[in-house]
């Protein structure tokens, strides 16, 4: 099967924020969780770069491996999805997360963790594909019907790539080769101990 | 001048229509004016409304302008540098600054424009050392410090036996601890038994009871377990300031402590001289408060995480609070071993609040003095 990953070519990112917008209106994220973001590093000032942000799905996810109930698995695509009928809301997945990608509302008096939420590559979680349940807890199921994640998919200036590994790879490469520059792919050093040289 | 200019072009029009234009209603004009003007005011009829009269050059109108003065440019002028080609901007490689920043420390950081500023942290490398603490170093340290802690005193209860009262039980007891004490010792003592094995099953329960009774279950004991750690923090903390107010001044560290170190401790032939509490129970009396206070601070830090909006912090404030817990744990192992089997009539002291008097005088001989001499002054006062 595929190694589906995310790539975003900061020299392409407008930072329009659509694929933040996308992704909390396909799944209906509630008010002060985005599983998707874009960072603009050094802003306002000459050269500098959006990247948009999610989970990146990590091989040796560090999230898996601290979490203390074991709430995290992989899909046979390499993504790594949680059920949240075991998280417990500890937080300790977003201690580990090189990327920021777990989010929690707010709960109780406190303001104390609820169960945790990400980005689901749009695969929803373990229950059956595309039921109302799935959709409640984790939003739609898009990789189950044949689609590609929502952020990607409709990304203006196509700054954002999801799909095979590989082949989104080769797609940057290419732009690279014909444009003559590029900043690399941002948290594949990180997330996949691989880097794309520009 | 226009306005003039239009009054004179509107002069053949219909009185309505020419007070439309003029937007000035004259005196004798109904304040309700016809929706519809009369055919042939500026319907295409009759009437060549708003036409000019001739079709000669119109005069200009004005004086002559004045002549205007370009603003000269500064001398010396500075020569506008060529902007910087679009392919050599930035210059920022993404796997160079991520290898540097794994290398060094340090997050990767940009602005975002959602509410949660804290996003703005695009890779923090630091997760990793995280996760190095909590899959090894605090399991492996935390393992070894407790088993360990019971292998020594289960070695010392084999080998050397409990701590016998030389002199055999008297029989009398002297008043040791009031009841306002005794319940705080026992509000403390329960709730850290109850944080620390919720806490160990957060740290341990992975591998060794989710294998053990399912997923599911494990997931149920450990929802509950957390919320319990949570409330019981709560009399955990007020006991230990409570304990500060009672028993602050008997734990002032004196002279008599250090020869009662000097002289070996409780490893030492005879019982060497002790206030109320000997130099031993000073130091875990010193350890339980400023451990404590360490880890309950960065426990409600770790608690309510709008308190800390920063990863970096609460990673040290999980390093803190884990840490400090599992040394805690050690010490109340002893503690507990030390005032139960380990010592013969050091647990009735909590229990009833009284200790045999051959025990009093052998462990704490200061403070029986001090309590004899106040006996026989409250005595000889109330003849």
């Amino acid at each position: 099967m595929a190694r589906m990953k995310f790539l975003c070519d900061s020299d392409r990112c407008i930072e329009c924020n659509a694929c933040v917008t996308a992704c909390k209106n396909e799944h209906e994220v509630p008010w002060g969780i985005n599983r998707r973001r874009v960072v603009t590093i050094g802003d306002g000032k000459p050269g500098e770069r959006s990247i948009s942000m999610a989970c990146m799905h990590c091989t040796d996810a560090p999230c898996a491996a601290v979490c203390p109930v074991a709430c995290f698995y992989g899909t046979e695509d390499g993504l790594v999805l949680h059920d949240k009928d075991l998280c417990i809301g500890c937080g300790y997945c977003f201690y580990a997360c090189p990327f920021g990608a777990p989010q929690y509302p707010r709960v109780g008096n406190f303001g104390g963790r609820g169960k945790m939420d990400k980005c689901t590559y749009c695969a929803g979680g373990p229950q059956q594909d595309n039921s109302a349940v799935e959709y409640m807890q984790y939003g739609s199921n898009r990789i189950a019907e044949g689609k590609l994640p929502l952020c990607a998919e409709m990304c203006s200036t196509k700054a954002l790539l999801a799909g095979d590994g590989e082949i989104i790879a080769s797609i940057y490469k290419e732009r690279v080769q014909q444009r003559g520059y590029g900043s690399g792919a941002w948290g594949w050093r990180t997330a996949y101990k691989e880097e794309l040289p520009a | 001048m226009m306005r003039l200019l239009a009054a004179l072009l509107l002069l053949p029009l219909s009185g309505a229509l020419a007070q439309q234009q003029s937007g000035e209603p004259s005196g004798g004009a109904p304040s309700v004016q016809s929706a519809a003007p009369e055919v042939g005011a500026g319907r295409g009829g009759t009437g060549n409304a708003n036409q000019p009269a001739s079709s000669d050059p119109q005069s200009v109108t004005g004086g002559p302008r004045p002549e205007r003065v370009a603003p000269k440019p500064r001398v010396p002028v500075e020569p506008i540098t060529a902007p910087v080609p679009y392919s050599a901007r930035g210059g920022v490689e993404a796997g160079a600054l991520e290898a540097q920043h794994a290398e060094k420390g340090g997050v990767i950081s940009g602005a975002v424009s959602i509410p949660n500023q804290a996003a703005g942290i695009l890779i923090q490398p630091e997760g990793r050392d995280w996760r190095g603490f909590r899959t090894r170093i605090l399991s492996i340290a935390g393992a070894v410090i407790l088993l360990g802690t019971v292998f020594i005193l289960a070695g010392l209860y084999l080998l050397r036996g409990p701590q016998r009262i030389d002199a055999g039980r008297s029989g009398r007891t002297i008043h040791r601890y009031g009841v306002f004490e005794r319940m705080n010792h026992w509000m403390v003592a329960v709730s850290f038994v109850l944080l620390g094995l919720t806490g160990l099953n957060i740290t341990f329960g992975r591998a060794v009871l989710r294998p053990v009774i399912g997923a599911e279950a494990f997931t149920a004991l450990t929802w509950t377990g957390q919320a319990v750690h949570q409330f019981l923090s709560f009399p955990f903390v007020i006991g230990l300031l409570a304990m500060v107010v009672l028993w602050l001044r008997d734990n002032l560290p004196s002279k008599v402590d250090v020869a009662w170190v000097k002289a070996g401790g409780p490893m030492a032939k005879g019982h060497p001289p002790a206030g109320r509490f000997n130099a031993a129970q000073k130091a875990l009396y010193w350890f339980v408060v400023g451990g404590g206070i360490l880890a309950s601070v960065s426990g409600y830090l770790l608690m309510a995480p709008g308190l800390l909006d920063n990863v970096t912090s609460q990673q040290w404030a999980h390093v803190v609070h884990g840490l400090m817990a599992m040394v805690m744990m050690a010490a109340i192992i002893g503690h507990i071993y030390i005032g139960t089997i380990g010592t013969e009539g050091a647990f009735e002291a909590m229990a009833t609040g009284q200790v045999d008097y051959n025990y009093a005088r052998e462990h704490h001989s200061l403070w029986v003095d001090d309590r004899l001499a106040e006996a026989r002054r409250t005595a000889v006062g109330a003849d």
